[in-house]
């Protein structure tokens, strides 16, 4: 549904994507481009951007979030300031990898794949980060973490801010 | 077209250089096997069902989409070929609940008569399975996607024929799901109701919302006056159900059948299809003369009406505020019929039967209760009232003719040809011809509205008026391109008429489905077979214009008085809302 409040309180993402269409171009060829750019301003590609940008571009939102879909570059959900990635791979499983999520999940009050509400962090499973020697670990933006038990969780939290 | 020459399974056949490999086959009388592959509409090569071996090229290629050139040599049934094709069938199978006993498309299903016919006896493959909830939000349409083998054709009908697009392929690889987007319901995004995407399903992943339980029930109930009225467009289809060739009318038998399924009246909608023209040909007059808003639009498709509300509102003023024929009855059955015979309308269930899904989303609009009550208290397609004839053990094909019931039940030509494309158009003419020139028109079929072509134009000179200028356009995608032409302040007509299913009515999305191998058979589009059904029982009618039916005559004279009058305005005449067309709130677009 169309607001009525007309475009001078127009919604600032709003105004950017109008910017990256007016640069690239409306025409369907240029939905991956279009969607890359946008993602990368807002971190995320929320519903109602898509549905703008289907409305824009003359096509159907069901392709926008179709392509939205395909691909695993874009992302539906916002992403925290910190990514969280956990190693479920086989030896940092066995390890007790599990015990690790459901502390941070625990901690965080978030679910695996979710960011906290005040978009701290983003909380993500991964499969084998090449650091089997150090099972299990984990890696935040990078940092990699190893040899963890759950009492070093609240430590590396407070890490990050 | 030039001609190649190409060799299939041994025989050398000459084909036109644009036919894919399948059709060259077709042609020559070989049968290959298709699924994901729709005439007309699919082409995407997407299932592999249909794979042949040629000898230019490596590996199996699929027929459906590769082209043939000079001296092309095909085989389609090596066993290389049979045994990848049954492969490719049980790796279906692997991923697909098999409860085909108690599945819609039991025994009508393209997916079980490919494991059928390939002999496939058991599944070699077993694997994880995908199970998903079914849908129920939607009024019309009921999909369940752990049926679904992913074929895309109703993304393809969606899209590209009927430019709503609401269906999409989401997401990648074993996780993949053909849906709305953000995995809403069908009732909960611009779906139009329409039931193409049902008519193009091969399996039973898409099926009309049930009303034939509550129609069972109401029959069985001593306490209710059960009657029912039948479109237009049920008698051109229905014998399909039964066997006949498509195109077989059968009015008779499907009045016979109904009185033995228990209604206590038989009444037909192409009275109220008259009725409308009345309304709506004197609507068109009445904005002609005071500059009222043109050009007019019909209003009797339900799909297209929502079409507009969500995609064109600048267009809803347009829209005529004629009631649909199913509405209208509705209106006047729990009214004009139970006043006329003395009973209470809180007793009369009054059903409908449709070729259309979206007459059960359009009897449950809340300007439905014009009598107090619901107009209209169940709706069953085509299919459904099959289904019911059979269940009953009826022997359809061998019941007597029988007519419809008085009061409510004469009809015309004119009320008859509504179920085809260019139908309503050319019943309003008729009328309309006859009461602005008060002259008599010798020729009643107007050619020009007639066929298959999507956007059809004709200029029609009446005298005393001059010329009416008049489009039709059916399948929503011509809808759309008509209504963008008219947008940019072409094409200047006085009244347009729009049917959401490709062929009109007797292309409903709640009519016999006609199958992806069926439609690459026959001699025509289904919907031109069933178009000479309707024609035919015009062409039989002594009285063929809607101003002629004596109970029109009869109803406007002791009940409504006349039409656009105080009594039809409250009850066969509605309005229209706006709707938006996403399911999230969005902001307006910069201006152009
Ligand atoms: S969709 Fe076809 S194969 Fe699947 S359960 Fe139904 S009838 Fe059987
Ligand atoms: S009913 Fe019509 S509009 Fe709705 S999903 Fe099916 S084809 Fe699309
Ligand atoms: S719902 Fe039916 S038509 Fe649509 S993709 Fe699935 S199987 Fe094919
Ligand atoms: S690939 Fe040809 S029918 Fe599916």
């Amino acid at each position: 549904m169309s607001c009525q409040c007309g475009s001078a309180s127009k919604d600032e993402r709003f105004v950017k994507i109008d910017q990256i269409l007016d640069q690239n171009g409306r025409d369907e060829s240029f939905l991956i481009q279009n969607l890359e750019q946008i993602q990368h301003i807002l971190g995320y590609l929320p519903e109602d951007v898509q549905a703008y940008l289907a409305e824009a571009m003359g096509i159907p939102l069901s392709k926008v979030y179709g392509v939205v879909t395909f691909y695993s570059l874009f992302t539906t959900e916002p992403i925290g300031k910190h990514k969280i990635s956990i190693c479920l791979g086989t030896a940092c499983y066995v390890k007790g990898a599990g015990e690790i999520l459901a502390e941070f999940e625990k901690q965080l009050k978030i679910k695996v794949g979710e960011t906290t509400p005040d978009g701290r962090f983003t909380l993500t499973a991964c499969r084998c980060l090449g650091a089997c020697g150090l099972a299990p670990v984990l890696n935040v933006n990078g940092k990699v973490f190893g040899r963890l038990t759950t009492d070093d969780i609240a430590g590396i939290l407070a890490q990050f801010e | 077209m030039e001609m190649v020459t190409v060799t299939i399974d041994g025989v050398e056949t000459q084909v036109p250089s644009d036919y894919t490999v399948l059709k060259a086959a077709q042609k020559a009388g070989v049968h290959i096997p298709t699924l994901c592959y729709l005439k007309d509409i699919n082409q995407i090569g997407a299932c592999r069902v249909c794979l042949v071996e040629i000898d230019r090229a490596r590996g199996l290629q699929a027929s459906c989409v590769y082209p043939v050139s000079e001296g092309l040599k095909i085989h389609t049934h090596t066993p290389a070929v049979l045994e990848a094709r049954k492969a490719v069938v049980e790796l279906l199978l692997s991923n697909h609940p098999q409860d085909c006993l108690t599945c819609i498309r039991n025994t009508t299903c393209e997916l079980q008569a490919l494991a059928q016919q390939m002999g496939i006896d058991h599944v070699r493959f077993t694997g994880e399975r995908k199970e998903y909830p079914i849908d129920f939000s939607s009024p019309s349409v009921q999909r369940d996607a752990s049926k679904c083998i992913l074929c895309r054709r109703c993304v393809a009908v969606c899209n590209q024929v009927q430019n709503v697009g609401v269906l999409g392929l989401i997401n990648r690889g074993f996780e993949s799901i053909v849906g709305p987007a953000f995995h809403r319901g069908l009732g909960e995004v611009n779906c139009t109701n329409c039931g193409q995407c049902i008519n193009v399903c091969p399996v039973g992943a898409l099926k009309e919302v049930d009303h034939t339980e509550r129609v069972w029930k109401a029959l069985a109930d001593p306490s209710k006056h059960v009657i029912v009225q039948t479109a237009p467009s049920i008698r051109a289809g229905l014998g399909e159900e039964f066997g006949l060739p498509i195109g077989t009318p059968v009015t008779g038998k499907m009045v016979a059948a109904l009185r033995r399924l228990g209604f206590a009246k038989v009444f037909d909608t192409d009275f109220t299809a008259d009725l409308t023209i009345m309304e709506e040909g004197n609507e068109l007059l009445h904005r002609i003369g005071t500059g009222g808003k043109l050009p007019l639009i019909t209003s009797c498709s339900p799909g297209w009406v929502k079409f507009c509300e969500h995609n064109y509102p600048d267009f809803i003023e347009n829209l005529s505020s004629a009631k649909s024929p199913q509405a209208m009855f509705g209106a006047l059955a729990k009214t004009y019929y139970a006043e006329n015979n003395n009973i209470d309308p809180a007793t009369i269930y009054s059903v409908s039967a449709m070729p259309c899904t979206a007459k059960k989303f359009e009897c449950a609009r809340p300007e439905m209760e014009a009598s107090g009550y619901p107009d209209v208290d169940a709706v069953i397609t085509t299919r459904e009232l099959a289904r019911m004839i059979k269940k009953a053990g009826i022997d359809f094909l061998n019941l007597p003719d029988e007519d419809f019931d008085k009061s409510m039940g004469a009809s015309t030509g004119a009320g008859v040809i509504f179920g085809a494309t260019g139908g309503v158009m050319e019943a309003a003419l008729r009328t309309v011809y006859e009461v602005i020139s008060g002259e008599t028109l010798q020729n009643v079929e107007f050619n020009a509205v007639r066929g298959m072509e999507g956007i059809k134009e004709a200029a029609v000179n009446i005298p005393g008026f001059g010329e009416v200028r008049v489009a039709v356009a059916h399948g929503l995608q011509n809808a759309a391109d008509l209504l963008d032409r008219i947008r940019s302040g072409e094409g200047d007509y006085h009244f347009i008429e729009i049917m959401a299913c490709p062929g009109g009515c007797v292309g409903g999305g709640g009519q016999p489905i006609v199958s992806g191998p069926m439609r690459l058979t026959l001699p025509e589009d289904y919907q031109a077979l069933r178009h000479k059904a309707i024609y035919t029982v015009d062409r039989d009618k002594t009285l063929r214009k809607s101003h002629e039916n004596p109970e029109v005559i009869e109803i406007y004279e002791k009940y409504l008085g006349k039409p656009l009058g105080e009594k039809s305005h409250h009850l066969l005449h509605t309005k229209y809302t706006k709707r938006p067309k996403y399911s999230v709130e969005i902001p307006d677009q910069p201006e152009k």
